[in-house]
């Protein structure tokens, strides 16, 4: 439907005022998830923020299937984004409609928008009615209503409890599975990335600079967190992240 | 006396009444409905009492409520007014004068508290003679007014407005400032051009602080129209209740306080109820 495109930042370098806050090289093949994976405040939501259109950069380039990247991504916030006077249903629509949608075909798809994210029968609730989880679904629905080519989705779980973390991480690997667009997601949490990603983007600390790119051999392997290997590899991107962790100190 | 009796027998009365209550809470009870209507008529009813027995005793007391009229006597000249088209004349003309100088003051208001909120260049501008004007209360423009304006209607809704535009643009202009940033940032990258984050996100967000701004509004406009009417109308209620104090007609007076109050109620209510329907999705603690 809305194919994923590559994505190529090209020496891409932001800074707020004087201080350097991210500089930054990496292709992205079309159709991947890629996270970008570093400590608290060290710049990743830059990068993005960036790559939206929402900031500009003090140098390099951000394309898309090497045309300007602005109009073909969209972002999921980890804040509440949707507008809190519209439904669930409404606030898509009003998405479909900037897309330019025709009034009549709106209501069908955001109807369509809402059962992919498992919302059937909560399209009349105003976001205050919604729960985090739910409300984060809405946000990726609208997102989706976009048609973007490239998915930025900025710590989108991170304000959620543990069990609809994980559900949202399924929620999210069967959309994409179904949509087929690039995700570029943004996170500090390591299961979450090693659970959602084809690459994981180390960064350092600020400014954010790519420390490793990390493959991941079969992603999003069902059961794939109780193999050796997750752990092996989760054991790396901690020590490398220079986390002094309590679960890394154990073993 | 029957006063000094009643406190008396209160603590006594006290346990019968909480016994039975235990044992059935309903019993008790008293419909939301009237209880609301009695909170609502018991102040204003006091207050009635106490304005009948100052005014009848005729009670002078560094006060003087000896020339005061009665409420029997205000309810007299009330019921003589509601007989006289002069009196509907007057309402009319104050409501329209109210209307028309708030419907602009509202729409001018909000456009340009809009532009200098979302935009620097027009802040820039727009400040400087928002902060110059806004001091200035709107009754010393009456002279102004009386020559800049063919008709004194004009002159009168020119201060109305004035008065009100105030309020509703400086209140449009800190919710401005107050929208959260993801909103229109969210809106940005879903593809929105300038045109759909003003009309479709920011003025729907600023909804709230705008309809505080209109209230005050509201409230100002009707101070202002009075005002002007006893200055320079010759039509409206303050016109009115100013000419009742000229012929010694106090009762008269009377009846246009209470009409401005009555009607400056009414309009207060308007508001909040437009208020309530379109900010329905606040929280509500907030609304």
């Amino acid at each position: 439907m809305s194919a994923g495109a590559a994505v190529r930042l090209a020496g891409l370098r932001i800074a707020y005022g004087e201080s350097l806050a991210a500089e930054v090289d990496l292709d992205i093949a079309a159709g991947q998830i890629v996270v970008l994976l570093g400590p608290s405040g060290c710049g990743k939501s830059t990068v993005l923020r960036a790559m939206a259109g929402l900031l500009p950069p003090i140098g390099g380039t951000v394309s898309v299937d090497g045309a300007a990247a602005a109009q073909h991504c969209s972002m999921v916030f980890q804040e509440d984004a949707l507008l809190p006077w519209r439904t669930a249903r409404r606030n898509i629509e009003f998405a479909l409609k900037l897309r330019g949608v025709a009034r009549r075909d709106r209501r069908g798809e955001a109807q369509d928008l809402l059962n992919l994210v498992g919302l059937t029968d909560f399209g009349d609730h105003l976001p205050g009615a919604l729960s985090g989880g739910m409300r984060q679904r809405v946000q990726l629905a609208r997102t989706l209503a976009a048609r973007p080519r490239v998915l930025l989705m900025d710590e989108p779980f991170g304000a959620l409890d543990a069990q609809t973390r994980a559900d949202m991480q399924r929620l999210l690997i069967s959309v994409w599975q179904q949509r087929r667009t690039t995700v570029l997601f943004v996170t500090h949490d390591v299961d979450e990335a090693l659970l959602l990603a084809d690459r994981i983007v180390l960064l350092t600390p600020r400014p954010a600079r790519i420390q490793r790119v990390i493959e991941i051999d079969s992603p999003r392997a069902p059961g794939a967190r109780f193999e050796p290997e997750f752990a092996r590899l989760r054991y790396e991107i901690l020590a490398a992240l220079g986390e002094p962790n309590e679960k890394e100190r154990q073993p | 006396m029957t006063v000094s009796a009643q406190p008396l027998a209160a603590p006594v009365a006290a346990p019968e009444t909480t016994a039975p209550r235990a044992q059935s809470p309903t019993r008790f009870t008293i419909p939301r409905r009237a209880r609301r209507t009695a909170l609502t008529a018991v102040p204003l009813l006091a207050l009635l009492l106490a304005w009948h027995l100052l005014t009848t005793y005729q009670v002078v007391l560094w006060l003087r409520f000896d020339k005061i009229p009665t409420p029997a006597a205000v309810f007299d000249a009330f019921r003589t007014q509601l007989g006289a088209a002069s009196y509907y004349r007057d309402v009319v003309s104050s409501t329209r004068r109210i209307l028309v100088g708030f419907g602009l003051a509202t729409v001018s208001g909000v456009l340009i508290g809009m532009a200098v909120g979302r935009s620097a260049v027009v802040s820039a501008l727009v400040r400087p003679l928002l902060e110059v004007f806004r001091p200035i209360p709107a009754i010393a423009l009456v002279p102004l007014a009386i020559l800049l304006f063919p008709t004194g209607e004009q002159g009168i809704v020119f201060i109305t407005f004035f008065a009100a535009f105030f309020p509703v643009a400086v209140s449009t202009i800190h919710a401005m400032h107050a929208l959260p940033r993801v909103w229109e940032e969210a809106a940005h990258t879903l593809g929105a051009r300038r045109r759909d984050i003003l009309f479709q996100i920011a003025l729907p967000g600023a909804l709230p602080g705008i309809f505080s701004g209109l209230s005050v509004a509201m409230g100002v406009a009707w101070i202002c129209v009075i005002s002007a009417e006893m200055i320079s109308g010759q039509f409206g209620i303050g016109y009115f209740t100013w000419q009742s104090y000229g012929l010694l007609d106090y009762p008269g007076v009377i009846v246009g306080m209470l009409t401005i109050g009555l009607l400056g109620w009414f309009t207060a209510w308007l508001v909040e109820l437009a208020g309530r329907r379109v900010n329905r999705w606040l929280p509500r603690a907030q609304r």
